[in-house]
């Protein structure tokens, strides 16, 4: 392609991969309760079908999609509606949730149903198929996956960009998807290839997962314009902006979106799934999951039923060792640490790492010295020394007005190398909830 | 499941390997080899010297600083560094006072660490030249007794310090300016000259400082910037007439550029924290200093350049901002919305 493999600034922290970069993904047993919350990815959120007392069967729709950037929600599990009530989220705070009472010794096979081929659907009847499939973008943002795939007819779409980077420390996830299912991520491309009518296809993947790179590349059908591209290994090269600069050397505008530069990013586990919804039928209900870190017994890549309980995930995976102190949902750049073990794996979560007292222990904080090392790790170029010592003092209009808060993704770079430890993209994130909570788009 | 008490805290839950104190005694541990040098040159008297300005820093940051803020290390770097400026031979207490004003009125009077515009170490000396010109300008020579104090050290409080002849010289610059002589550059490179405690041994502070742009505990920027400029700048003076201007290998080796340059310029708080900032900061230095060199009354203006441009730092962080990503230059998108309209 036209881009140099990388992109300018960003950070190396410690990959921490070993752990379960060469562990087989393997299922877990069903638990006793799913949780399933009606707000699981970004847009509106879904609406219950089900009520209080009702028998769903695993695949079933019980909560279909809210508005156009929302998504349908499939149970994971056969059994019982227990109730629709509010439940803890990974974010902290308590959103109406499906909570089912899993059968006990039930087989877990969904119902049978007619799918259609593929081939024989037009572009319209595959996006509902996508959104009835309740897909979102399994990376982490968790974006309806066909409001992405329906740019408005101005926007010409020449290239599909597969995100295979997963640059956050310790996840394996992507890697193991690309390892052991190479096939399903290219039929899943060969489907949104026509979805989006384009004729080329890019799978970014770092370096430090040649064996991915490798079989991916084995595996490219020989009909398909797929380049497997090996990129530098660096966070956040998976952030989708910093993917189609390194990939395209394409800049996505301020305040833009990919398409607005002719490219759609999909997340290589997504597109497995999109494979999944159309070959088997099954919609998103399970997913695969890292579950890693100085502090779980025996760190595993897992399959788990979307809405399974972080604890019960972790009991999977033999338990806490005893110098466990932090659990993060997703990866330790931007996943958000978690203390209550009821809350449920969402779509978007990629992994569970949890981290012993070591390594979770809090740093001191010192006052801002100005060094100048968060402007050099600021992927987006933004000032985030300046941005910091407004935001200490509450001055978000400012932060917003002047200094381009917008386009801060909270990556967490500013915050990795300051030497002083102010939680600086935490501050961000304060000062955008601040924001919105006002009404202002941020 | 037992679950253990859980830490909640934000996102990024890994930090990188540098911290503050750590940055900060590392530029502590090297100078202790130009130290040790600056003991091998001029005696005891530059031990007690140091000694001297590093109480005084430490000491009124003890006292007045916030709580625990000596283990930064910072108020130890501002006394030894504005040790390493001062003459061996200087009456202790004037040093004792010089770390005092530096750390009192140089930085907790802004708020601390962080917070102070100018170099806390040279606003110390910038107090102690308008208070005691002569006593800061009276240079021991290197030659003489090792173990002999190289002036009078132990003056009282505010009496003037006793001159001991015969054992003062003038500096390589004040020799070219005041008496038109030139100074070995063997001895230059090698710090075998008269001058401040730490500031003779050019090639050692270069060495320091490269280890320290190693470890990105300062941005190499500002040195080569203000290496080039002053080399570009003495380099053409030299060129039209090398009878009446220096080389500019002396000019860069002389006085207290190399140390100004590699420790003072660059303290984080007081420099550019853009990187095109800390090319002009450093042009803005080269560019004094030589003016003053050349033109000035003194012989030397090392310290009042940095202060200066310390004082342009906000104007220059200001409007050396990186274009955001994704940003339209302004030119650009004012047309993209004309053809939108």
């Amino acid at each position: 392609m036209f881009g140099k493999e990388f992109f300018r600034h960003g950070v190396h922290p410690p990959e921490a991969k070993d752990l379960t970069a060469d562990v087989p993904i393997r299922r877990v047993p069903f638990p006793d309760q799913i949780v399933l919350p009606l707000r699981q990815h970004i847009g509106a959120p879904s609406r219950a079908l089900v009520r209080k007392g009702d028998r769903v069967e695993r695949g079933d729709k019980i909560a279909e999609a809210g508005g156009f950037v929302s998504v349908a929600i499939h149970a994971s599990a056969s059994g019982t509606v227990k109730d629709v009530e509010k439940r803890a989220h990974p974010d902290g705070s308590y959103v109406d949730s499906i909570v089912i009472d899993v059968e006990a010794h039930s087989a877990q096979v969904p119902r049978p149903r007619v799918i259609p081929h593929w081939e024989g659907l037009d572009k319209k009847e595959l996006l509902r198929a996508i959104q009835d499939g309740g897909l979102v973008g399994m990376g982490g943002a968790a974006f309806p996956a066909h409001v992405k795939l329906s740019p408005p007819p101005d926007q010409k779409i020449d290239t599909l960009l597969l995100n295979g980077c997963e640059c956050e420390p310790y996840l394996t996830t992507d890697h193991r998807t690309m390892v052991e299912y190479p096939e399903r991520c290219h039929i899943g491309t060969r489907i949104l290839m026509k979805v989006l009518g384009v004729k080329k296809a890019v799978v970014g993947i770092e370096r430090n997962k040649p064996d991915a790179i490798k079989i991916m590349r084995e595996t490219v059908p020989d009909d398909l314009d797929i380049e497997v591209l090996p990129l530098t290994v660096k966070y956040p090269q998976g952030a989708e902006k910093m993917l189609i600069k390194a990939v395209m050397d394409r800049e996505v505008p301020e305040g833009g979106l990919p398409m607005n530069v002719g490219v759609v990013v999909m997340n290589v586990a997504s597109v497995a799934t999109v494979a999944e919804i159309f070959e088997t039928g099954q919609p998103l209900i399970e997913r695969i999951l890292t579950v890693t870190g100085s502090g779980i017994k025996k760190p595993r890549n897992l399959i788990v039923p979307i809405g399974m309980k972080v604890g019960d995930v972790i009991d999977a995976c033999g338990g806490f060792t005893d110098d466990a102190c932090k659990v993060i949902m997703g990866g330790p750049m931007m996943g958000p640490a978690q203390g209550n073990m009821e809350t449920p794996i969402l779509k978007g979560t990629s992994g569970v790492v949890v981290l012993n007292e070591e390594e979770a222990h809090p740093q001191a904080t010192y006052p801002c010295i100005k060094c100048g090392h968060c402007l050099d790790a600021c992927p987006v170029f933004l000032d985030p020394q300046h941005l910091g010592s407004l935001g200490l003092n509450m001055e978000y209009m400012e932060m917003y007005d002047k200094n381009h808060l917008s386009t801060c993704m909270l990556c967490g770079c500013c915050s990795y190398v300051c030497p002083s430890h102010i939680p600086l993209s935490h501050l961000f994130g304060v000062a955008k909830s601040a924001l919105r909570s006002e009404g202002v788009r941020v | 499941m037992s679950k253990p008490s859980l830490l909640l805290t934000a996102s990024p839950h890994v930090l990188g390997p540098d911290s503050t104190p750590r940055i900060m005694w590392t530029v502590v541990a090297t100078l202790i080899p130009i130290i040790a040098t600056s003991v091998f040159f001029f005696g005891p008297s530059a031990l007690l010297i140091l000694i001297a300005a590093g109480a005084g820093a430490v000491l009124t940051e003890r006292l007045i600083g916030r709580k625990g803020s000596l283990n930064d290390g910072s108020a130890a770097i501002t006394g030894i560094l504005l040790g390493l400026t001062l003459p061996p031979g200087m009456p202790l207490w004037m040093a004792f006072l010089g770390g005092f004003f530096g750390i009192a009125f140089g930085k907790l009077i802004f708020g601390g660490l962080g917070q102070n515009p100018f170099n806390p170490a040279l606003l110390g000396r910038a107090f102690l030249q308008a208070a005691f010109p002569v006593a800061i300008t009276t240079w021991p020579t290197t030659d003489g007794p090792w173990g002999a104090l190289r002036g009078d050290n132990f003056a009282l409080p505010l009496m003037s310090p006793k001159v001991v002849d015969g054992t003062t010289g003038a500096t390589p610059l004040g020799l070219f300016k005041f008496e038109q002589t030139g100074t070995g550059m063997g001895n230059l490179l090698m710090g075998n000259t008269s001058g401040s405690v730490g500031e003779t041994f050019g090639l050692l502070i270069l060495i320091c400082g490269a280890y320290l742009a190693w470890k990105n505990y300062l941005n190499w920027r500002i040195p080569v910037s203000i290496f080039a400029t002053v080399f570009a700048f003495s380099g053409i003076l030299w060129l039209v007439d090398s009878s009446a201007y220096q080389s500019p290998m002396f000019m860069l080796f002389s006085g207290g550029l190399m140390l100004g340059a590699i420790y003072m310029a660059t303290d984080m708080v007081t420099s550019p924290t853009t990187n095109p900032g800390c090319w002009i900061f450093g042009a803005g230095i080269g560019f004094l200093v030589m003016v003053i060199r050349v033109w000035g009354g003194l012989p030397e203006g090392m310290m009042y350049s940095i202060l200066f441009m310390n004082a342009l730092v906000p104007f220059i962080n200001r409007s050396t901002r990186p274009r955001v990503f994704g940003q339209q230059p302004k030119a650009r998108a004012a047309k993209s919305e004309e053809a939108k309209s």
